[in-house]
């Protein structure tokens, strides 16, 4: 289980204090899949990103099944079975996709486990393991390879900030299926998209930094159609 | 030869044996041992420090190794080596020198090497240099390579600097003819305060010649790295020249590109980069649990290997 209790986040713009996240108190169980979603700007990622550690907290605390994770570093975060995949995947010239999927793993893989985990996102393992990871890969390739990580990697605590884009020739039935693959753990989707809010067991609405809806997938769907929680969703 | 020579041998030839086929093995000056096949033939220079291998026409599958090894203090070693490939021909070179140096004078290994490329030909020449040994003296290495290109020939060129060479300038020439490919692909890491240049000139002189020269190079604590390329299009021909370098510590690197298409048809693209590792690629390896230095060696032996 993860909490996130009374989180601020804030920077400063032209000396201005400017609040991006305010008194967020959330709870996330296990074997969920919750989806957070609000127009841009409303702090999607940047939630994510601070409980992954990329981003340093102002106040408030994250509380993973019973223990304080609020001051660890991303490292020991990741050992603790949380991962993200990143909204616009990293590149590096000269690791292979092989080399990403073995670290997120914690350990070499052979063909038939790397077919098993490529398979998953619509790659075929021949083709890709010996690929380098860099920007001779298309934006979907590199979007379904940044999803296989976190399949290799197996975490308790999966996030995944707007995973659909950019895959538009593998069907959004995939991706859901996809994150079957990860029930028992968490996870944390940002997304805009209709169908990936279908799927949500739980829906998180944030606007202007606030949660200002929550509850099951269902009955926020509703909710969400109604027009004006629409234009907070993004719409 | 005893244990210090088959560390360097191994690391600078990957040679755990005596080599099948044509070899060539230098050590302080003189030919340790040496090998020509019926296809190979390696000849000693009578004028001059050096060997000749002459490669007849139509040999494929083919390798042949010429390391060379220093293991004494204040050694300066010249050679001059030539090799003359025939037409039609497939064939690997493995050369490179390592110096273990463990007194306080400096050692020093400036290689010359010639490469007349036959017509049709494909060469894989891979270089690779390393340094050993906890002495003061320096560890020198200054190869010159020049390749002649006949037509439609290629040659895949891997220079590789693993480490512990004290100071080295490597001058590359090339011409090229008619529907030639050369790949240079450099791989170098400088750490201390080594110092490193490299010099390519490279000229398309034949239509639909080609060449593409990446380099990849880490530059740590207060090392120094020059890149100086100069690519010269007399022709309707194609040049990609990519400088990719990663900087830390006190590091510096240096890249001057030149380009100068003369044929208005020729294509020279020039590309560089050089900083310290991107915090976004560090950020993602600690994310999947490697510490801040893990991730670091990570990136920096990918991009060195590859």
């Amino acid at each position: 289980m993860l909490k996130i209790k009374n989180l601020n986040y804030s920077v400063e713009e032209n000396s201005m204090k400017k609040d991006i996240l305010k008194d967020i108190n959330l709870t996330f169980e296990d074997n969920k899949l919750y989806v957070i979603t609000g127009h841009n700007g409303s702090g999607k990622s940047t939630l994510l990103k601070i409980i992954m550690g990329i981003v340093q907290k102002s106040s408030g605390q994250i509380v993973l099944d019973g223990e304080d994770i609020s001051n660890l570093s991303i490292t020991e975060r990741g050992r603790k079975g949380i991962c993200y995949a990143f909204q616009q995947p990293v590149t590096f010239k000269g690791l292979k996709v092989k080399d990403l999927l073995d670290i997120a793993a914690g350990q070499n893989h052979n063909l038939s486990q790397m077919c098993d985990i490529l398979s998953k996102v619509g790659l075929c393992a021949k083709d890709y393991i010996n690929r380098f990871l860099d920007d001779k890969l298309s934006g979907g390739e590199l979007k379904r390879i940044e999803l296989a990580q976190a399949l290799a990697r197996g975490g308790k605590l999966n996030m995944f900030d707007e995973p659909e884009a950019g895959i538009d020739l593998w069907s959004f039935e995939n991706l859901t299926s996809l994150f079957d693959n990860l029930k028992g753990g968490i996870t944390i989707v940002v997304s805009h998209q209709k169908r990936i809010l279908e799927i949500a067991d739980e829906i998180i609405l944030l606007s202007d930094g606030q949660v200002v809806m929550q509850g099951s997938g269902k009955k926020m769907l509703s909710l969400l159609d109604d027009k004006s929680c629409g234009r907070l969703r993004g719409n | 030869m005893d244990k210090i020579d088959r560390e360097l041998l191994e690391k600078v030839a990957q040679l755990h044996k005596v080599p099948a086929g044509a070899f060539n093995i230098r050590k302080n000056g003189q030919a340790q041992m040496r090998q020509s096949t019926k296809e190979i033939e390696i000849v000693p220079k009578s004028s001059k420090s050096g060997i000749d291998i002459i490669i007849k026409k139509g040999v494929k599958n083919k390798s042949v190794h010429i390391p060379v090894i220093i293991t004494l203090g204040g050694f300066k070693d010249l050679v001059y080596n030539d090799f003359y490939i025939g037409d039609d021909c497939d064939i690997t070179i493995i050369a490179g020198c390592g110096i273990h140096n463990k007194t306080c004078q400096d050692s020093q290994h400036d290689g010359i090497h010639t490469f007349h490329v036959g017509k049709n030909s494909k060469v894989r020449y891979v270089e690779k240099h390393y340094g050993q040994g906890d002495g003061s003296g320096e560890k020198i290495l200054n190869p010159i390579t020049r390749v002649y290109m006949k037509e439609n020939s290629q040659m895949d060129f891997e220079s590789l600097q693993i480490g512990g060479v004290s100071s080295t300038i490597r001058k590359t020439y090339a011409k090229l003819k008619e529907n030639c490919v050369l790949n240079i692909k450099e791989n170098i890491l400088t750490t201390e305060t080594q110092y490193a240049k490299t010099y390519f000139k490279v000229k398309l002189m034949g239509k639909n010649s080609k060449c593409e020269v990446v380099s990849h190079s880490v530059a740590k604590d207060d090392s120094v790295q020059e890149f100086v390329s100069d690519v010269i299009g007399e022709s309707e021909c194609f040049a990609h020249v990519e400088c990719d370098g990663i900087l830390l510590d006190r590091a510096r690197i240096v890249s001057t590109p030149k380009i100068d298409a003369i044929n208005k048809n020729a294509s020279l693209v020039h590309e560089a980069a050089i900083g310290k590792i991107a915090g976004e690629q560090l950020i993602k390896l600690m994310s999947l649990g490697l510490d801040q230095d893990q991730a670091e060696q990570v990136i920096i032996k990918g991009f060195l290997e590859n």
